[in-house]
């Protein structure tokens, strides 16, 4: 999956470089993938132009006027690395790329949440500016944000989080008073933010969900503790610290919680093997999953 | 906290002296333990002292202890037989289902994530289903049916669910009656499932999309007879507990976590419940049609573990409702779509039962094999690659028979989950472990955690 190569274009692809104005090119690249995929068109694109994933989302896209963020290219199919390949689809180069920021309005209770908590950081002391990186809305194929399956997410700069948090379940507009966890996600393509931690909340008086997502490079694995305003988050920052090596600092135990205490590595990181042995039946032999070839 | 005379545990009490299961050493004891002194300069003699003048006393209970469900340690340290602190330590489960999710297709995810919390399966895979769902954009076009019959075999796994939760929770407090009636009636509803995915456990039934195969002809029928024999063993459960002097000694007052604290450590479910706040996913985010049931949310103020049991055999009467429910739209919607109409999507199967059990029909196959080439392309790569899924992410909770169940999901585009991460209820209710057994009784953390009601397959994963 990663190779020299895929971290040679990567660095010409990194999300700063795609900026909103290029919205145009972005419904055309869409368009086209769309109806299927076009590889001679992405070939021409080239990677530094922001494509959609497989299959995108065109609807969605254009609805919040969002851009893609492009977090890894990939080149060729099945998985196969210099070695002859095959099957035709060697010439494939394919962008990841996550939904980018959304504009405004957000719609639905969404730009009230991010009102209410930009004012109440300034109070509190803290640039909002700073603090909230970008917000992005999934729409998950529905029409407006009013849908139940629409979800909002806030990426916090991640000195900041803990204020974030704290005004986020004081404020009585807000009220994120029940965290359920936290969750970890390795992009390793995505230089400076290889690591990301994904807090969950809700807010019981509202009915309201909300994602808070922060983000820490594999150099300086260092995020803040959230256990001082949702103690529930405890355990959950130790299953986060087990699997991809967070550190979440001033955390009162940070103790490995699913692994073995002597355990090296952290398991649920992308570099990090599944493992597995061949199976054999009948002579031929069935190579173990991560060793399969992959599609994607 | 309870008194200590009813239950077996406590009769340490019986033998006249203090309830405990050290006392300092006295100054007899020591001077017998100088007479075993091996050598002159005494300082084996020192260490015994230190040894057993010190009542800190740290009790491994499990990873192998019967009352812990599972693969439970419990690392208490106690002071005769009261516990002043408790830690609980998991991870001895731990399969890794999460990161071997991220080597299957998104249709093969349910396959692993149902063996999370085994007692409870459909709801990891209608969550996980969601989730792909909301990913792909196609959460309105899931079929009426399809859904209907998720909520249909959600509400029966959350009654076989609060069985177990009853039953053990009855047989750890040497109630044997009581687990044996759960069991048989829990084993009604195994039957159900099993006529209806082939399996009574792991049954990767639900489908992104839909479901994998619709019910069987006639299962209405056959589901209600059954539901009226377990309405019948729920009344004999209630009736057995319910007004028990010994089984209300044993667990009024005992494992109290108020509504503060459940909402600091994140716990929901019954637990939440029994504080009084009627919170369930159900109604507060409804998904697969929620909304469109009729059914209350049970609460109660004591917040102890007398509460859950009642709660937990209410909340059983509320989905047997809801089955009902479910029930008469199956039958008024027969012969509907179980599956999206997006044959990018669908899993192309249409079982049968053949002479060797559950697989693809002959008639299906006869088609897909003998009338289009085309069509056998598009199984096939359908079945190997799978489906891309639009990149992004996407969080999904459920109402678990424990609390919230979360789904995280995340897609890099490709026909694999970059990332399914689960929030199971049972791993953030164990965090409460600590506050609900410290200052009571080594007796009552058993009643504690059975009120708990972890799972250690959804605790590890």
């Amino acid at each position: 999956m990663s190779d020299e190569n895929d971290q040679a274009t990567q660095d010409d692809a990194t999300p700063d470089k795609v900026t909103p104005d290029k919205t145009a090119q972005d419904k055309a690249a869409l368009d086209k993938a769309a109806q299927g995929r076009a590889i001679q068109d992405k070939a021409a694109q080239g990677a530094g132009l922001p494509g959609s994933g497989a299959g995108g989302r065109p609807s969605d896209l254009e609805r919040v006027g969002s851009h893609l963020e492009v977090v890894e290219v990939r080149h060729g199919m099945f998985g196969a690395h210099g070695s002859g390949d095959t099957s035709g689809y060697g010439g494939l180069v394919r962008p990841v790329a996550l939904p980018g920021p959304s504009p405004r309005p957000y719609g639905s209770w969404f730009d009230r949440v991010v009102d209410v908590l930009t004012e109440v950081l300034r109070t509190g002391g803290v640039d909002p500016d700073a603090a909230i990186e970008k917000v992005v809305v999934d729409l998950h194929g529905a029409d407006s944000a009013e849908a139940p399956q629409a979800e909002l997410t806030l990426y916090v700069a991640r000195e900041h989080v803990v204020p974030v948090c704290q005004a986020l379940r004081d404020d009585q507009d807000l009220r994120f008073e029940l965290s359920l966890g936290v969750s970890g996600v390795h992009y390793p393509h995505e230089t400076g933010r290889e690591l990301h931690a994904v807090y969950h909340l809700v807010s019981v008086t509202h009915g309201r969900r909300l994602r808070l997502e922060v983000t820490a490079p594999d150099e300086d694995p260092h995020i803040p503790s959230t256990t001082s305003v949702y103690p529930a988050n405890d355990w959950h920052e130790r299953e986060t610290y087990d699997f991809f090596g967070i550190v979440f600092d001033d955390h009162p135990g940070l103790a490995r919680i699913e692994m073995p205490d002597d355990w090296e590595g952290h398991p649920q990181r992308k570099d990090y093997p599944l493992g597995g042995i061949p199976v054999e039946y009948k002579g031929a032999t069935i190579p173990p999953p991560d060793t399969r070839r992959v599609y994607s | 906290m309870t008194a200590t005379a009813e239950h077996p545990a406590g009769s340490a009490g019986a033998s006249g002296g203090p309830a405990r299961a050290t006392r300092p050493i006295d100054d007899e004891t020591a001077r017998a333990i100088r007479g075993f002194e091996a050598y002159g300069d005494g300082d084996w003699d020192e260490i015994t002292r230190e040894a057993i003048g010190e009542e800190r006393i740290v009790v491994n209970m499990g990873p192998q202890h019967p009352s812990t469900h599972g693969v439970l340690r419990l690392m208490l340290e106690i002071d005769g037989e009261t516990v002043t602190e408790a830690r609980a330590g998991i991870g001895y489960l731990h399969t890794g289902i999460e990161k071997n999710m991220e080597f299957r297709t998104w249709t093969q995810g349910p396959t692993f994530c149902t063996r999370m919390d085994y007692v409870a399966p459909f709801f990891q895979e209608v969550a996980f289903c969601l989730a792909t769902e909301r990913l792909l954009g196609i959460t309105d076009d899931v079929p009426e049916r399809a859904s209907v019959i998720r909520v249909l075999m959600m509400e029966l796994n959350r009654i076989s669910s609060h069985l177990i939760a009853i039953g053990t929770g009855g047989n750890e407090m040497g109630a044997t009656t009581v687990m044996t009636i759960a069991f048989t009636a829990r084993e009604e509803i195994l039957r159900l499932f099993e006529a209806v995915t082939g399996l009574r456990m792991n049954h990767a039934y639900i489908r992104p999309g839909g479901v994998a195969v619709d019910v069987p002809e006639g299962f209405t029928d056959q589901a209600r007879e059954a539901l009226k024999k377990v309405r019948g063993y729920l009344k004999d459960l209630g009736d057995l507990m319910l007004a028990n002097p010994i089984f209300k000694s044993r667990l009024t007052d005992v494992g109290v976590l108020n509504l503060a604290g459940c909402m600091a450590l994140g716990v929901t479910g019954p637990v939440l419940r029994s504080t009084g706040l009627p919170y369930d996913v159900r109604k507060s985010a409804p998904y697969c049609g929620y909304e469109t049931y009729d059914f209350d949310v049970p609460v109660s103020k004591n917040a102890d573990s007398y509460d859950r049991v009642v709660l937990r055999l209410e909340e059983c009467y509320q989905s047997l409702g809801i089955a009902e429910q479910a029930m008469s739209r199956l039958d008024a919607s027969e012969g509907e779509p179980v599956m999206v109409a997006d044959k990018k999507i669908a899993w192309p199967a249409q079982l049968a039962i053949g002479s060797d059990g559950q697989g693809n029909s002959l008639e299906h196959i006869r088609k897909i094999m003998g009338t289009s080439m085309e069509s056998l392309i598009h199984h096939f790569k359908l079945v190997t690659e799978g489906f891309p899924v639009p990149a992004g992410q996407a969080w999904q909770t459920v109402e678990h028979p424990r609390g919230e169940l979360g789904v995280h999901a995340v897609s890099d585009g490709g026909t694999r989950p970059y990332r399914a991460h689960f929030r199971d209820p049972s791993f953030n209710n164990l965090q409460a472990v600590s506050v609900m057994c410290e200052g009571g009784q080594v007796a009552d953390v058993v009643v504690a955690v059975a009120s708990l009601d972890p799972v250690l397959g959804g605790v590890d994963r």
